[in-house]
């Protein structure tokens, strides 16, 4: 199962990379470094996705207090922080190029960044409790208070100021990216969610084998 | 016993033991006065830049100390083995977190009374002409700190290294109603009425409501130990 899941993800992520270098088009105006994006768009909505799989295996940990529950949260929380760091790397160096500057406190990267030291907090919460029930527990309420928090930090940060361009798939309205262009970016977001279930599936285990030896 | 007399009874409990002791509000006293040198010497005699900072140093000031004052809620509990007394204790385990709120809501808001009386003495700020407005901001920025600060201090109170895993986990959390009480605070300070910064008040109600539920939610969990 697992197995078959690697090579799924395998399998996706070369089609991702043949599509983005190969297939879409080069953008008009930024270039090759607009390619940037097929990278940087997956890994954000896959780090939300970690994040919320986050809340929902904390939830339910905290009602049922079933191990594999806690596995699923802290291997989630480690692949979401992983995704996090790729969107900020990526976004670096695309906005070097593009905008002039590797970075700026712009409403979504300092929303981004936020949403990075939180989760890292989460998992430094982790490392620093040695006793697995009650490093599960905190763990737990933690993911909860992090996630309700996670649209209060979009909206204040919203609010306190924006730089970066406006979405251009979530949004109202028709899409104004070409379909070339969208198709690519969904053949790679469904690659990068492969990914992240792939990671979260051999952590998750690992995590098991490893209770399993402690215990 | 009825719910809102076990809160109160925590609350009690914490006011009186403040009271004989005094050991959190002398210290953080005198550690506000501290922050206004500190705040003095980073940005210098230059008037018209320290007015322009004000409303993100009162906040700093408030975040600073209760930080440190937050931090030591369930030191009590922890260090004279009365942790067990809270998880032993009847009946539901929210009422213990509300009414620790409440104590941490009160010594904070002390604490930030005093830094604001200082900062009109000491940075020249008319605070007079719009105190109303301001101690509405200051009240529900102050409330959702307190309810997420509870709530971390007895997570991080049996932790390793506690002093530094306290901020690190509460700042990022934080950072919703640090904005929204910074940006309602400058505009309160330039004589605004209260309505311009209505969403950002929203923000903070809405923050405010979040953390205490997820606390009153939670705290059983975490009392566990």
């Amino acid at each position: 199962m697992s197995r078959a899941l690697g090579w799924l993800t395998a399998l996706g992520l070369a089609a991702g990379l043949v599509l983005a270098f190969g297939v879409a088009p080069r953008e008009e105006i930024q270039g090759n470094v607009q390619r940037i994006m097929y990278l940087h768009v997956p890994s954000v909505l896959v780090a939300y996705l970690a994040f919320a799989v986050v809340l929902v295996a904390s939830v339910a940990y905290l009602a049922r207090r079933s191990e594999a529950a806690d596995r699923l949260a802290q291997a989630s929380a480690e692949a979401g922080v992983l995704f996090t760091g790729i969107t900020i790397a990526s976004g670096a160096i695309w906005g070097k190029p593009t905008w002039g500057t590797w970075w700026t406190w712009d409403a979504r990267l300092t929303s981004v960044a936020i949403l990075f030291v939180m989760y890292l907090g989460y998992l430094l919460l982790r490392a620093m409790i040695e006793d697995r029930e009650r490093a599960a527990r905190y763990s737990a309420v933690l993911g909860i208070v992090a996630a309700l928090d996670i649209p209060l930090v979009h909206f204040s940060v919203y609010w306190w100021r924006t730089l970066h361009q406006p979405p251009s798939i979530f949004k109202p309205g028709p899409s104004t990216m070409p379909p070339v262009f969208l198709v690519v970016l969904l053949v790679n977001l469904a690659a990068f969610t492969l990914l992240y279930a792939w990671f979260v599936t051999k952590r998750a285990r690992l995590l098991r084998r490893e209770h399993e030896v402690f215990a | 016993m009825s719910y809102a007399r076990r809160a109160w009874i925590v609350l009690w409990k914490d006011l009186v033991s403040e009271r004989r002791s005094k050991e959190t509000l002398n210290a953080l006293l005198f550690f506000a006065l501290l922050l206004l040198f500190l705040f003095q010497f980073a940005l210098g005699d230059d008037r018209e830049r320290l007015k322009a900072a004000l409303p993100g140093l009162l906040w700093l000031g408030f975040i600073l100390s209760g930080l440190v004052g937050l931090g030591r809620a369930f030191l009590a509990e922890r260090d004279h083995d009365c942790w067990e007394g809270l998880v032993l204790a009847p009946g539901d385990k929210s009422a213990i977190y509300l009414g620790k709120v409440a104590g941490n809501l009160l010594l904070m808001l002390v604490v930030e009374a005093v830094i604001l009386v200082l900062f009109t003495v000491f940075f020249n700020v008319d605070v007079a002409g719009h105190l109303a407005a301001l101690v509405a901001v200051v009240l529900l920025g102050t409330v959702g700190f307190a309810a997420v600060g509870t709530l971390f201090a007895a997570m991080t109170a049996n932790v390793r290294a506690r002093e530094v895993l306290f901020p690190v986990l509460l700042l990022p959390v934080l950072v919703p109603v640090l904005l929204g009480a910074v940006k309602a605070t400058e505009a309160v300070m330039l004589g605004e009425p209260l309505g311009t910064v209505a969403r950002w008040l929203q923000l903070l109600g809405a923050a405010d409501v979040v953390y205490l539920t997820v606390g009153i939610l939670t705290f059983d969990a975490v009392l566990e130990g």
